[in-house]
C-alpha cells in the first residue's frame, strides 16, 4: 500500500470587495468613489491567483502585462518590484487599474473566473500604482539619443504611450495638445470621482521625466498642419486625436438653453472644474430635473456628475432595455445607488422650451423590443400613441462621439473611412501617408483607454523600425 | 506663457494688448480668433485677432471689459504674461475680389471688422466702412479703418461724433443708392440681425460673425452651435463667419443668454458658500 501524501488544501478565499464611499455621502462630493484596497485586502486577493503556467489573463490585457508576475511580487510584499513589473508594459498603471473594463479584458480571461470569480487584477494593479504614488520611486535610465524627432498629435492615452516608448528608444518626442492640459478624455471627460486628476498628472509627469516634451495650446491643423510638422524637421508623426466630435439627435428643441452635449457638460465640470464655481470661473447650470439621453459610460458619468452638482431628480433615458445598455454594470449600479432613475425603452422626440428659450420639458415616446438588428441587439420599435411629457430643465445628449475631423481635413493625403476614422494597418498604425501613423479612438471610434494604449505600443514599435530603417519619406 | 509687449487703453472699458505669439502670428488670417485663459482657475474666452505682425511674431487683441475675465485681462500690463493662448481658431474670412464691399462694425465688433476690411482692401475691393458706437469715447480704430477704406461713415447713438443713430441707418442709404456686392457685419447680435434683414430683400450677399459662448473652441463640445440653413454648425470650427441670411437668429439670441445670471454672480463677488447656486 502506498501512502498518499495529502497536499495541504488551500483555504478558499473569496474575491475581495473594494471599500467605497457610502452612496448618501458620495453624492455630496467629487472625491473618488472607491477607496482602493488596504494592504491586508491586497494580500488576501493576491493569494487567490493560481500563478498559471499559461496565464490566460495576460492575453486579455491589450498591453500584455505580466499579471501573475506582478501579483506574485505583491504576495512577497515587494511593491516596488511589482509596480516596476507593471511599468514594463504600462505607463499609466494607476489610470488603468481604475478605468479599464477589466471584466472584458484581463479578468474576463482569468482561469478562476471560469468557475468562480476572477482575480481582481485591476484592483491589485491600482493598489501598487497608489503605493508608488505615495512611497515609490520612479527611475529613468539614460538613453543614447538617436537624433530622430517625432511629433505626436494629441495627449490622450495613445499619444502618451507612443511618446513614452519612443523616448525610451532615444528619439526626441514632442506632443502637441490643443487644450491647455494634457491627458485627453482622461482629464476632460472621465470625472474626478472615478479618476482623480492628480493620478493622471502624476503618470504624465513620469512620462515627461523620460524627456518627452508636451506643448499644450497647440492645435494641429490650425497653427501647423501635419505637413508643416514633417517639413519642419520631424521625421515621423503620430496622430492620436481621439473621438471628440459630439453627436446630437436632430430633434426639435436641441438649440434651447439647458441642452448640452455630454462633452460640453463634462468639459465644464471636469476640465474647467465648474463644480468649484465660482472659485473656478467657468459656469455650469444644472437645473432641478436632469435627463441624460443614452445608456453608455458617458451617460453614467454625466448623470452622476449632475447628481453631485445638486440636481433634485436625475434620469437616464435609454431606448432599449437595461440588458442592452453598453455601460459597465458597476457604473449602472453606482448610478442607481445614487438615486438615478432609469427610464428605459424611452426616447425623446422633441424638447420644449419656455418663453425665454430655456428647456421646460421633453416629449418622449415609448418603445418595445422587436427583432434583432445588425448589431445583434433587439431593435427598439416605437409604441403608437405612447407619447408622454417629462418635466425637465436640463437635457444632456450622451449619444456617442465621432472622429475629430480637424487633422484629416487639413491633411489631404490621409485616408479616412466613411465615419471619418483614419484608416491604418492594425499591426503598425501606418496610415496612407508615409511616415504618418495613427491610433486610439481616431482609428477605432470611441473605445477604451487600454485599447488606445495597445495601439500606441504597436505604433511606437513600427515608428522605431521606420526611423531605424533609414527610410526617407521623400 | 505669452508675453504682453504693448498695452494701450482705447477707452474707459476698451483696451488693446499686443502679445508675443510667433506661431499664431505666422499663420493667422483675417477673421480668425484665439482662446485665452489668464489664471489657473480661469475661464477660456475667445477674442478676435484684431491685428498681427508676422515679422515681430505678435498678435493684437482689442477687448471690452464686460465681465470677470476681460476686466482682469485689462489689469495686465506690458511685460505681464497670459497663461494659455491657443490659435488661430476658426475659418478665415473669404477674401477675394468681390467689387464693392460694405464693412459694418458695431461696438467692440469694430475690432473684428478691421482685419477683414484691410484684407479685402488689399485684394482690390472698394471698401465702404460704417462703424458705430454708443458714444464718441467707445469708438475704436477709426483712423486705422479710415486708412483701408475708400469711404468711412461713423455713427454714435448720442450723436457726439459722426451721424447720430445706428450703423443700419447709414447702411440703408448706401444699399438704396449703390451697387453693393458684399456686406460684412460684426457686432452685437441685434445689429447683425438687422443688417441681414436689411440686405435680404436686395439679395446682397451678407456675412456675419457669430460670437457664441465657447468652451474648447476646437469642435469638441458643441456649446457654440448655431443653426445655419437648417443645419447645426459649430461656430468655432465651421465659423465664426456665416451667411447672415441663413442663420437662425432666434436661436443665436436665445443661446447668447445662457449664462447671464452666473456671470453676474461672479461679478458681484459670490465666493461660493454652501448655497445651491448651480441649480
Ligand atoms: C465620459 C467618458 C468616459 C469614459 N470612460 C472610460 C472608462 O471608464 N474606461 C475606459 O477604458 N475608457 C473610457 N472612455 C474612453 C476613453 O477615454 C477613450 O477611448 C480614450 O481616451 C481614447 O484615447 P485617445 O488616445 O484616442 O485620445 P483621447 O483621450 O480622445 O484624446 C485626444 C486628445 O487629442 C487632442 N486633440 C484633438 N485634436 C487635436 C489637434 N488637431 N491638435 C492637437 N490636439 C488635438 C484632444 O484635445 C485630446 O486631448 C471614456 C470616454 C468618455 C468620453
Ligand atoms: C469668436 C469670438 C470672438 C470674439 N472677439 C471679441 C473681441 O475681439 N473683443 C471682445 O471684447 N470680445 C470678443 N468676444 C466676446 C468675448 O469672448 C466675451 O466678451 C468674453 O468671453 C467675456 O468674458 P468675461 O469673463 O469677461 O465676461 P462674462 O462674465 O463671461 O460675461 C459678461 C457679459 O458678456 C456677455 N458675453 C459673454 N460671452 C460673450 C460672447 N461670446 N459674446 C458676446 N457677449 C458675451 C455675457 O452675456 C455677459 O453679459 C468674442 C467672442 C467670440 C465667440
Ligand atoms: S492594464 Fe487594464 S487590462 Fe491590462 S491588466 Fe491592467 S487592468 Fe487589466
Ligand atoms: S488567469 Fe487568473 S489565476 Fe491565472 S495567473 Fe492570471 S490572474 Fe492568476
Ligand atoms: S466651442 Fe466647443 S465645439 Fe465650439
Amino acid at each position: 500500500m502506498s501512502t498518499v501524501i495529502e497536499k495541504p488544501k488551500k483555504e478558499k478565499v473569496d474575491r475581495q470587495l473594494m471599500p467605497v464611499q457610502e452612496p448618501h455621502e458620495r453624492v455630496k462630493n467629487f472625491d473618488e468613489v472607491a477607496f482602493g484596497y488596504t494592504e491586508e485586502l491586497a494580500l488576501l486577493e493576491a493569494s487567490r491567483c493560481l500563478q498559471c503556467k499559461k496565464p490566460l489573463c495576460v492575453d486579455g490585457c491589450p498591453v500584455h502585462i505580466d499579471i501573475p508576475g506582478f501579483i506574485k511580487l505583491i504576495s512577497e510584499k515587494d511593491y516596488q518590484k511589482a509596480i516596476d513589473k507593471i511599468r514594463e508594459k504600462n505607463d499609466l498603471p494607476g489610470i488603468c487599474g481604475r478605468v479599464c473594463p477589466q471584466e472584458s479584458k484581463c479578468e474576463g480571461n482569468c482561469l478562476l473566473g471560469k468557475k468562480n470569480e476572477p482575480v481582481a487584477i485591476g484592483r491589485l494593479q491600482r493598489f501598487v500604482a497608489d503605493w508608488e504614488f505615495q512611497y515609490g520611486e520612479y527611475e529613468v535610465e539614460d538613453v543614447t539619443p538617436s537624433g530622430k524627432k517625432v511629433a505626436v498629435v494629441g495627449s490622450g492615452p495613445s499619444g502618451l504611450v507612443v511618446a513614452a516608448d519612443l523616448a525610451r528608444l532615444g528619439h526626441k518626442v514632442s506632443i502637441m495638445e490643443g487644450l491647455h492640459v494634457p491627458g485627453g478624455v482622461m482629464v476632460y471627460g472621465i470625472p474626478e470621482f472615478r479618476l482623480p486628476k492628480a493620478i493622471v498628472q502624476h503618470e504624465i509627469d513620469n512620462i515627461q521625466k523620460l524627456g518627452v516634451e508636451i506643448k499644450c495650446n497647440t492645435l494641429i491643423g490650425k497653427s501647423n498642419t501635419v505637413d508643416d510638422l514633417l517639413n519642419s524637421g520631424y521625421d515621423s508623426v503620430f496622430i492620436g486625436t481621439g473621438a471628440g466630435y459630439p453627436y446630437f439627435m436632430d430633434i426639435p428643441g436641441e438649440f434651447l438653453n439647458g441642452v448640452y452635449s455630454a462633452n460640453e457638460f463634462l468639459m465644464r465640470a471636469n476640465l474647467m472644474k465648474a463644480y468649484l464655481f465660482p472659485e473656478h470661473l467657468t459656469p455650469i447650470r444644472i437645473g432641478k430635473k436632469v435627463a441624460v439621453i443614452g445608456g453608455g459610460n458617458v451617460a453614467m458619468d454625466s448623470v452622476r456628475t449632475a447628481v453631485r452638482l445638486g440636481t433634485e431628480e436625475a434620469h437616464i433615458i435609454y431606448r432599449r432595455s437595461e440588458k442592452e445598455m453598453p455601460a459597465r454594470l458597476e457604473e449602472i449600479e453606482h448610478a442607481r445607488e445614487e438615486g438615478v432613475q432609469f427610464k428605459l425603452l424611452t426616447s425623446p422626440i422633441e424638447i420644449i422650451g419656455d418663453e425665454n428659450g430655456w428647456v421646460k420639458s421633453m416629449i418622449c415616446l415609448q418603445y418595445e423590443l422587436g427583432e434583432p438588428d445588425e448589431s445583434g441587439r433587439r431593435r427598439p420599435v416605437p409604441i403608437k400613441g405612447s407619447e408622454f411629457e417629462l418635466e425637465v430643465d436640463t437635457v444632456i445628449m450622451a449619444l456617442g462621439q465621432g472622429a475629430n475631423p480637424m487633422v484629416p481635413q487639413t491633411t489631404p493625403d490621409l485616408e479616412v473611412d466613411k465615419d471619418g476614422n483614419i484608416i491604418v494597418d492594425y499591426e503598425t498604425g501606418q496610415t496612407s501617408k508615409p511616415g504618418v501613423f495613427a491610433g486610439g479612438d481616431i482609428v477605432t471610434g470611441a473605445d477604451t483607454v487600454i485599447e488606445a494604449m495597445g495601439a500606441g505600443k504597436r505604433a511606437a514599435q513600427a515608428i522605431h523600425e521606420y526611423l531605424s530603417s533609414g527610410n526617407k519619406r521623400h | 506663457m505669452f508675453k504682453i509687449v504693448r498695452k494701450q487703453v482705447l477707452s474707459q472699458t476698451i483696451k488693446l494688448i499686443e502679445v508675443s505669439a510667433p506661431e499664431i502670428a505666422a499663420k493667422v488670417q483675417a477673421g480668425q480668433f484665439a482662446i485665452l485663459r489668464i489664471s489657473e482657475n480661469g475661464e477660456r474666452i475667445p477674442l478676435t485677432i484684431a491685428d498681427f505682425n508676422r515679422e515681430d511674431g505678435t498678435i493684437t487683441f482689442i477687448f471690452q471689459e464686460v465681465g470677470h475675465t476681460t476686466i482682469n485681462l485689462g489689469k495686465l500690463e506690458s511685460g505681464d504674461h497670459i497663461l494659455d493662448l491657443v490659435g488661430p481658431l476658426g475659418m478665415p474670412s473669404q477674401i477675394s475680389d468681390f467689387g464693392t464691399v460694405v464693412c459694418v462694425g458695431g461696438g467692440i465688433g469694430v475690432a473684428s471688422i478691421y482685419p477683414i476690411a484691410r484684407a479685402l482692401a488689399n485684394k482690390g475691393n472698394r471698401i465702404i466702412s460704417i462703424i458705430g458706437a454708443r458714444s464718441k469715447d467707445d469708438l475704436i480704430l477709426a483712423d486705422e479703418i479710415e486708412k483701408v477704406s475708400d469711404k468711412l461713415y461713423i455713427t454714435t447713438e448720442d450723436g457726439a461724433l459722426g451721424q447720430k443713430g445706428l450703423v443700419t441707418d447709414v447702411l440703408k442709404g448706401i444699399i438704396d443708392e449703390a451697387q453693393i456686392d458684399l456686406v460684412v457685419a460684426t457686432g452685437p447680435v441685434a445689429m447683425m440681425k438687422a443688417v441681414s434683414e436689411m440686405t435680404r430683400p436686395a439679395n446682397i450677399r451678407t456675412t456675419v460673425s457669430i460670437n457664441s459662448t465657447m468652451v474648447d473652441g476646437t469642435g469638441m463640445c458643441g456649446a457654440c452651435r448655431v443653426e445655419v440653413n437648417k443645419e447645426a454648425k459649430f461656430a468655432c470650427v465651421d465659423g465664426p463667419e456665416f451667411d447672415g441670411h441663413l442663420v437662425d437668429w432666434d436661436i443665436v439670441e436665445i443661446r447668447s443668454r445662457t449664462f447671464i445670471d452666473k456671470e453676474k454672480m461672479v461679478m458681484e463677488g459670490c465666493t461660493g458658500g454652501g448655497c445651491s447656486c448651480q441649480r
